[in-house]
């Protein structure tokens, strides 16, 4: 202004100091047992691998491997639970389970938030405020359904399956354990968990808590390890159910073995989704979704909108306000509760995406990366968009399930809806305009699970969720998931 | 008129302002932070019942924010109804300290052009280094933009070396729309400052609006190069909410905006709270509110 005020005590350069979360309140076992039939027990060869914090490679546990023996041990104690008690339990003592360890789950919300972060690199500020509150509202919505099911099917009587096992991935380890177990259990199915060899110490905790939450022992088994034990749990003769959340090239395995067989099975796999933004949009509200859509979970996000449309007329508009948000994402430590962008989840995520950023290149679209500098020690990735891509690029077709973002434009409506459908997959898309016609218009063209309007990345137990082609099969969430755990007669 | 319409979403809007506003800011960045915000206040009486007496006490107030706290900065400017603009000028003096008029037939605006330059111009000439107006909503509600746009141009002129803040009492624009284009038309025709609110109307700054007028204040600087101030004015009178303003403040606009030549706010009673946090800060207890000077 004209004149200056006679202030000396202007910081010239405001930055935020470190806010880390506390890790004094949390408990980590540093050795892991399997937990079959309510108790905590070694694997019958005693072999143990270790679990990392990926932000600074330091080990943080020993956890059991699982071999054919110990998921025979596991699915026996799962029949037995379910023949002797589960099955034949009053559904409403089955919810009241369900929602005394949704009621744990909240009271120990924040010791699983800060073991979330560790265990997998993912911000405190996603742990603590959607992936842990969605965990325990997954737990009390299926335990309203628990006593309910004549409501759900009417005219129909809900029988349960029998013993499910489920694979879940490391991208969110808990909250997958959560879709998994609470329909299952709600419907009067036993279950054994094989978490993600990367991501076990939360379902290692939540085995605790369904301890402590005195459930009949065998109704849940948690056993840790990686391919191997999951290919002995999906192959296993007894089990009536596989539910399996991973990629498209397991889950093709998963289906070659269970064909032929009585075992059901549903499949949540990769995804490729369209982010489609409108020139008739709230651009900068649409920014921000496209920073959600593909950098929320440093894009470890099956539903992520890694393809990003925008019609020509704003392109180089919100080309340019995307690299702008991008400087002002903050990568780092996971546990600083201003982080946005964490660690990548493992060594071997990360040369998998720097590996398609090299594709990336090679085949000619241009980079842009946040100047953001990353840890010395770790697994990172700064935030990183590619423009000058076509849909015959493989950065566009294939799934890196990383903060990269491959940007095309488009001019019509027709136009963008046949890119959008021309993929293998179909889990998800998202589409940005202020007109509500063209909403129903272009969601009711593209062929994938969830599509959200003027939002992106939103969940809710009540809804479902699950994909068309390649995507996978079966629904998780909401009503529907409720029916690939039960025989309706 | 602008040709391109910037559209808001408001839920989106308001999900931005609650990640901004979830930041935490601890230790050194907070002890900074509040010391920025005293020296970008724009201390204000804007009562049908002021005295001098009273101008004059907010005058020394103004310089002497709390003289047992060493190197305190001192506020930007204060705010003051035009008749009080002579006492305060003569109360500042030598001070560096900005004096602000409300002007314009502060705060409905509801009369001629003619005499709002009228009343411009004697502020001016008795004065005051910033002119705060009030736009015409009427005119703008019925879609009179370049009425509204030339009514601006003129008053800045008007204004001559003074400094321009326009405000667009947006507790009476309604939407988000309507706050993002009388932003852009404000900047246009030659705001030096846009400001939220007379403090008269209910509501008055909130979160989604102020972050809506920095997302126009920033387009603009990326089209023109113009560097335009934002000053939130009403309602803001705790040092915690001031400081989530300058979270979004930073995301938005970056840190040439973190500047009392780019941002202020008005306020009467946020510079005690500040000073109570910044004592607090320093000593580790909260004092009473009888330590901090009333005026």
């Amino acid at each position: 202004m004209g004149k200056k005020s006679k202030n000396t005590d202007v910081n010239p350069d405001w930055s935020y100091s470190p806010a880390p979360e506390s890790t004094d309140h949390i408990q980590i076992n540093k050795k892991n047992d399997l937990f079959i039939d309510g108790k905590f027990i070694p694997s019958k060869k005693g072999n143990y691998f270790e679990t990392i914090n990926p932000a600074n490679e330091e080990k943080l546990a020993d956890v059991a491997e699982a071999d054919q023996s110990d998921v025979d041990k596991a699915v026996k104690a799962a029949r037995t639970a379910y023949d002797k008690v589960w099955s034949k339990m009053d559904p409403a003592e089955r919810g009241k389970y369900i929602y005394r360890i949704a009621r744990l789950i909240q009271e120990h919300a924040r010791e699983f938030s800060v073991i979330e972060s560790m265990d997998g690199g993912k911000p405190i500020r996603e742990s603590r405020d959607i992936d842990i509150p969605l965990v325990s509202a997954h737990f009390f919505y299926y335990a309203g359904w628990a006593d309910k099911l004549e409501y759900a099917f009417p005219g129909k009587m809900a029988k349960p399956i029998g013993v499910a096992g489920q694979i879940i991935p490391w991208n969110f380890p808990l909250l997958m354990a959560a879709w998994k177990i609470a329909p299952a259990l709600a419907t009067g199915n036993t279950v054994i968990l094989k978490p993600a060899e990367t991501t076990p110490l939360t379902a290692m905790k939540l085995a605790e808590i369904i301890q402590e939450a005195d459930l009949p022992p065998g109704v849940v088994n948690i056993i840790n390890g990686a391919g191997k034990t999951g290919q002995a749990l999906v192959e296993h003769p007894d089990i009536d159910k596989i539910a399996f959340t991973g990629s498209t090239a397991v889950g093709k395995l998963i289906m070659k073995s269970v064909a032929g067989k009585r075992k059901r099975y549903t499949l949540e796999l990769g995804g490729k989704a369209a982010n489609i933004i409108f020139e008739d949009a709230a651009i900068d509200q649409a920014v921000e979704g496209i920073v959600d859509g593909i950098f929320f979970n440093q894009g470890h996000v099956c539903c992520a909108g890694s393809r990003l449309f925008v019609q020509e007329s704003v392109a180089e508009t919100v080309i340019s306000k995307l690299k702008d948000r991008m400087e002002s994402l903050i990568v780092g430590d996971p546990l600083d509760k201003n982080t946005d962008i964490g660690a990548i989840n493992s060594k071997m995520q990360l040369d998998k995406i720097k590996m398609y950023v090299d594709i990336g290149q090679k085949e000619g679209a241009s980079i842009h990366q946040s100047s953001c500098r990353l840890p010395e020690k770790g697994y990172w990735h700064a935030p990183t968009i590619f423009t000058d891509v076509s849909q015959s690029h493989r950065i566009v077709q294939e799934e890196i399930f990383g903060p990269v973002l491959a940007i095309q434009t488009f001019r019509t409506v027709d136009e963008v809806i046949t890119k959008a459908n021309n993929t293998p997959y179909g889990l998800s898309g998202g589409v940005w305009t202020d007109k509500g016609a063209k909403i129903f218009q272009v969601s009711k063209a593209i062929r994938s699970g969830v599509l959200w309007a003027n939002t992106f990345n939103k969940f809710d137990p009540t809804s479902p969720f699950g994909g068309y082609k390649e995507s996978g099969m079966g629904r998780e969430g909401g009503l529907e998931g409720l029916m690939p755990y039960v025989n309706l007669v | 008129m602008e040709t391109f319409i910037h559209r808001i979403d408001q839920v989106g809007a308001q999900e931005r302002v609650s990640r901004l506003f979830s930041r935490s800011i601890k230790k050194e960045s907070k002890i900074d932070a509040l010391h920025t915000v005293l020296s970008m206040i724009d201390l204000t009486t804007l009562e049908g019942k002021d005295s001098p007496g009273k101008v004059k006490q907010l005058c020394y107030k103004a310089a002497h924010l709390h003289d047992q706290f060493p190197n305190l900065p001192s506020v930007a400017a204060i705010c003051v109804y035009p008749t009080m603009v002579p006492i305060a000028k003569k109360a500042l003096e030598n001070t560096g300290i900005n004096v602000a008029s409300v002007a314009t037939a502060f705060p409905s605006g509801m009369t001629s052009l003619e005499y709002k330059l009228n009343e411009v111009r004697m502020v001016v000439a008795d004065g005051a280094d910033e002119v705060d107006m009030v736009i015409s909503r009427g005119k703008f509600l019925r879609g009179e933009y370049t009425y509204v746009a030339d009514e601006i141009a003129s008053v800045k002129e008007a204004c001559g070396k003074a400094h321009l803040k326009v405000i667009l009492e947006t507790g009476e624009l309604v939407t988000l729309d309507n706050v993002r284009l009388a932003s852009d038309i404000a900047m246009k025709a030659g705001a030096d400052f846009i400001k939220t609110s007379t403090g008269k109307v209910s509501p008055a700054a909130t979160p989604t609006v102020v972050l809506v007028m920095l997302e126009a204040i920033r387009d603009y600087y990326k089209k023109t190069g113009k560097k335009i101030g934002m000053k939130p004015a009403g309602g803001i009178s705790k040092a915690k909410l001031a400081i989530q303003y300058f979270v979004m403040i930073k995301e938005t606009l970056g840190q040439d905006w973190l500047h009392a030549d780019l941002f202020r706010f008005g306020a009467s009673s946020l510079a005690n709270d500040v000073l109570m946090q910044i004592v607090k800060q320093s000593t580790g207890v909260y004092q009473s509110a009888n330590y901090f000077s009333m005026d």
